[in-house]
C-alpha cells in the first residue's frame, strides 16, 4: 500500500468517521425508536461511503443494502409492532436519559486522550497478498467454508423467523 | 511505515464507536435499544476489520470476512427482534427490568 | 470425511422440509442415525489419531487430532441424548419438528468449530452453534426461556464482537486467519502491546462464552429457563465447545503458554471452582444448581489447561468429556423429575427415589461422578488435574480443588436429600418413573460413566496422555 495514501485521506477520513461517531450518538440516544433506527442507517451509509474509500467495494456494496436496507427495515417493523410511547414515558425518558447520559461524554474523551497517547513499539507489515487476488476466487476458494457457515446461519435464521414471529393457533 | 502508525488513526475511531455502544448497553433499559447498542458495536467492528485488511494489503479477505459478518449479524439481529416482540407479547413493555424475573 | 459431519446436517435440514408430509416422521430417526454416524465416526478415528492420522482434505486439512475426535464424541452423546429428550418432552409435533432441525443446526455448528483450523471459519461456526441455541431456548415463547435466549444473545453477541475485533486486529498483524500463520505472528512480537490488546480481547469473548465467573450471568437463566431438552444439549455441550473448547484449542495452538495465560486461566478458574460451588448450596431450582456446578467444573477445566503440561491439559479434556457426560445425565434426570411431578423446586420433592428408581440411581451415580467418588469417571479426572496442579507447583490451587471438591459432594447431597431421599412428599404419592425415552438415555449416560472410570488403566495410556501429543 503506498504510504502517502492514508496521510493524504486523513482530514477526508476523520470528516467521515465523525460522522459516523455522530449516527452512533444519535443512535443510542434519540428518544423516539424510529428515529434511532434511522441514525443507525444513517451511520451504515456513512461506513458504507468508508469502504469504498478504502477499496472495499464489494463490503460496501453489501454494508448498504444489508445493514443500512434490511436490518432498518426489520427494526422499523419491530417498532411498529410495539405501542408508541405515552407523554408520561416521553417525559420519563428524557429525565433518564440527562442523568444516565450525562457520563457517555466524559468516557469518550477519556478513551480519545487515553489512546492517542499510545504509540508502541514499532511493529512490522505482514506480506501484501498477491496482486489480482479476487473476492470471488477467494470466497469460492478457500473461504468456501465460510460460505457454507453462512447458509446454515441464514437456515437457522428461517427457523427463528417461524418460530418466533409465527402466531399461535 | 508501521502496523501501529497505521492502525491507531483508525483504531481510536473504532474505540469511540465501540464505547458509545458499551455505554448505551449499559445504562439503557429499552430491549429495542439494547439491539441498536449490539449493532453500533458491529459496526465499529466492521470498520476495524477493513481497516485490518487495508494495513495488511489483505484486502480481498477482509471484504470476505465482512460479507459473512453482515450476514450473519443480520440473522443474529432478526432472532433477538423476534425475541423482544415475543416478550412484548407477554408484558407489554420493553424495560428491561421486567427481566428480573430468574435470580439466584 | 470429516466434511461430511457438517454437510450431513445441513442435507438433512434440507431433505426432511421438502414438501412431503411422510418427510416429518423420519426426522426423529434420521437425528438418532446422524448421531450415531458420529459417534462411530469419532471412535473410528480416533485410535488412528493418536497414532497421529493426517487427513487430505480440502478443508479440514489435518483436522482430526485426539482433541477433536473426544469432542466429537461428546456432541455426538449430547445430541442423541437430546434427541430422546426432546421427543419425551417437547409436546406439539410441529414444534417438535421445527426443534430438531434447528438441533441439526447447533450439531452442524459445533461439528465445524471442532473441526476448522481458521479463526475466522471458528467464528462463523460458533456463531452458528449460538444461533441455533438462542432460538432453542426461546423455542416454547414462555417467558422465562425469552428472558435467557435474551440475556444469552446479548452476551454471547458481546463475547463474538470481542473475539471478532481481536481477529481484526490478528488480521492486520499476519495477513492470514490461519492458526499456524497467527500463532507465528504472535510468536514473534510476544510481549508487543498490540499483541496483547488482541490476546485480551480474543481470551474475554472466550471466557464469557464459557460462562466463566464473573462472566457467568447469563448461564443460569439460559440453563434452567430453557426447555427439558435444550438445557440437555446446551449444558452438556453446546457451551463447552463454544467456549472452553475454542478456549483449550486457541491456547494449545495459537496463544501459546506465557505466564500471564496462565495466571488468568488459574484466577478465574480458581474463582469459577469456588464460587460456582458455593452459588450452587444457594438454589432451590434444581436446574439451577446444576447450571452453578457446570460453572464450577468449567474452573476445574480451566485449572487443568492452565498448567500447560501434558498431563494436565489431558486431563482437563477427559474431564471436559466427563462433564459433558455427567451434566448431561444430570439435566435428563432433571427433565424426568419435572414432567413427572410438574416442578423444579427442590424444597417441594422428596423421596422420589422410591417412585422414580432409575432416575434416582444414576443421578447418585452422576453426582458422585461430578464430586470425586471413585471409580467413576469424573473422580479419575479430578484426581489427574489435582495431581497436574501439584506437580506444577502450583499446591494452593490443588488444596483448593481439592476443598471444593467436598462442596460439590455437600451440594449434590443437598440435592439428593431433598429431591430422592426421605419420605415422599404430599403431592407426590402417585408420581411415577418417567418413560423409556426418558430411562434409556439415562442408564446409557450412567453405563459410560462407569465404564469409563472402569477402564481408565486402558485409556490412559492410549487416549489421555496423547491428547498433548502434537
Amino acid at each position: 500500500m503506498d504510504p502517502t495514501f492514508l496521510k493524504q485521506q486523513l482530514l477526508m477520513n476523520i470528516i467521515l468517521m465523525g460522522a459516523m461517531l455522530l449516527g452512533a450518538l444519535a443512535t443510542v440516544m434519540l428518544r423516539q425508536l424510529v428515529k434511532a433506527a434511522i441514525a443507525l442507517a444513517f451511520t451504515s451509509v456513512v461506513l458504507c461511503v468508508v469502504m469504498f474509500k478504502l477499496n472495499a467495494p464489494w463490503a460496501a456494496v453489501f454494508e448498504l443494502s444489508v445493514c443500512a436496507g434490511l436490518i432498518t427495515v426489520v427494526f422499523i417493523s419491530a417498532v411498529s409492532l410495539v405501542k408508541p410511547a405515552t407523554e408520561e414515558e416521553r417525559a420519563a425518558h428524557i429525565r433518564f436519559k440527562t442523568r444516565r447520559y450525562f457520563l457517555l461524554p466524559l468516557v469518550l474523551l477519556l478513551v480519545g486522550v487515553g489512546l492517542s497517547y499510545v504509540t508502541g513499539q514499532p511493529l512490522p507489515l505482514p506480506a501484501a497478498e498477491p496482486a489480482g487476488t479476487e473476492l470471488r476466487s477467494l470466497l469460492w476458494g478457500p473461504r468456501a467454508l465460510d460460505l457454507l457457515g453462512q447458509v446454515l446461519v441464514l437456515l437457522a435464521g428461517v427457523w427463528g423467523v417461524v418460530m418466533l414471529f409465527k402466531e399461535e393457533k | 511505515m508501521n502496523l501501529v502508525s497505521l492502525v491507531m488513526p483508525f483504531g481510536v475511531f473504532v474505540a469511540l464507536l465501540a464505547a458509545v455502544g458499551l455505554y448505551c448497553l449499559i445504562v439503557t433499559r429499552d430491549m429495542l435499544r439494547v439491539i441498536l447498542a449490539l449493532e453500533v458495536i458491529t459496526k465499529a467492528v466492521t470498520l476495524l476489520l477493513i481497516v485490518g485488511g487495508l494495513v495488511s494489503g489483505h484486502m480481498a479477505l477482509a471484504q470476505a470476512f465482512v460479507i459473512t459478518l453482515i450476514v450473519i449479524e443480520v440473522v443474529v439481529i432478526v432472532a433477538a427482534a423476534g425475541i423482544v416482540i415475543a416478550v412484548y407479547k407477554h408484558t407489554g413493555t420493553l424495560d428491561i427490568r421486567r427481566l428480573r424475573n430468574l435470580k439466584g | 470425511m470429516p466434511s461430511l459431519l457438517v454437510i450431513l446436517p445441513l442435507l438433512a435440514v434440507l431433505l426432511l422440509n421438502l414438501p412431503l408430509n411422510f418427510l416429518r416422521r423420519l426426522a426423529l430417526p434420521a437425528a438418532l442415525l446422524l448421531a450415531l454416524y458420529q459417534a462411530a465416526f469419532a471412535l473410528g478415528v480416533l485410535p488412528a489419531c493418536c497414532a497421529g492420522c493426517p487427513t487430505q482434505e480440502r478443508w479440514f486439512l489435518n483436522a482430526l487430532d485426539p482433541l477433536t475426535s473426544v469432542l466429537l464424541l461428546a456432541i455426538a452423546i449430547v445430541a442423541f441424548v437430546s434427541v430422546f429428550v426432546l421427543r419425551a418432552t417437547a409436546g406439539e409435533e410441529r414444534r417438535e419438528f421445527n426443534m430438531l432441525n434447528l438441533v441439526f443446526l447447533a450439531v452442524a455448528g459445533m461439528n465445524g468449530l471442532v473441526l476448522v483450523r481458521d479463526l475466522f471459519s471458528l467464528y462463523v461456526f460458533l456463531e452458528l452453534a449460538s444461533i441455533a441455541s438462542f432460538i432453542l431456548i426461546a423455542a416454547h415463547r414462555e417467558m422465562g426461556g425469552l428472558e435467557g435466549a435474551f440475556k444469552y444473545l446479548v452476551m454471547s453477541a458481546l463475547a463474538t464482537m470481542m473475539m471478532l475485533a481481536s481477529i481484526a486486529l490478528l488480521l492486520a498483524l499476519s495477513g492470514s486467519t490461519s492458526f499456524g500463520a497467527v500463532a507465528e505472528a504472535l510468536q514473534a512480537h510476544a510481549r508487543h502491546g498490540y499483541v496483547l490488546t488482541a490476546l485480551g480481547l480474543f481470551l474475554g469473548g472466550l471466557l464469557i462464552k464459557s460462562g466463566v465467573m464473573p462472566f457467568h450471568g447469563w448461564l443460569p437463566d439460559a440453563y434452567s429457563a430453557a426447555p427439558a431438552a435444550v438445557s440437555t444439549l446446551l449444558a452438556g455441550i453446546v457451551t463447552k465447545v463454544t467456549g472452553v473448547y475454542a478456549l483449550i484449542r486457541l491456547v494449545l495452538d495459537v496463544f501459546g503458554f506465557t505466564p500471564a495465560t496462565q495466571q488468568l486461566l488459574l484466577i478465574f478458574g480458581a474463582i469459577s471452582v469456588v464460587a460456582g460451588a458455593l452459588a450452587a448450596l444457594g438454589q432451590s431450582d434444581m436446574k439451577r444448581m446444576l447450571a452453578y456446578s457446570s460453572i464450577s467444573q468449567v474452573g476445574y477445566i480451566l485449572l487443568g489447561l492452565a498448567t500447560g503440561t501434558g498431563l494436565g491439559i489431558a486431563a482437563a479434556v477427559f474431564h471436559l468429556f466427563n462433564h459433558a457426560i455427567f451434566k448431561t445425565l444430570l439435566f435428563v434426570n432433571a427433565a424426568a423429575v419435572e414432567k413427572q411431578t410438574g416442578t423444579r423446586d427442590m424444597n417441594q420433592l422428596g423421596g422420589l427415589a422410591q417412585k422414580m428408581p432409575i432416575t434416582g440411581v444414576t443421578s447418585l451415580l452422576a453426582m458422585f461422578s461430578t464430586a470425586g467418588v471413585p471409580p467413576l469417571a469424573g473422580f479419575w479426572s479430578k484426581l489427574l488435574i489435582i495431581a497436574a496442579l501439584w506437580l506444577s507447583g502450583f499446591h494452593g490451587y490443588a488444596l483448593l480443588g481439592i476443598g471444593a471438591s467436598l462442596l460439590t459432594l455437600a451440594y449434590f447431597l443437598s440435592l439428593q436429600r431433598r429431591v430422592f431421599f426421605g419420605l415422599v412428599r404430599a403431592g407426590c404419592e402417585n408420581v411415577r418413573e418417567a418413560g423409556w425415552a426418558l430411562t434409556l438415555p439415562s442408564l446409557l449416560l450412567a453405563a459410560i460413566l462407569v465404564g469409563v472410570g472402569l477402564a481408565l488403566p486402558w485409556l490412559i495410556g492410549t487416549f489421555l496422555l496423547p491428547v498433548k501429543g502434537f
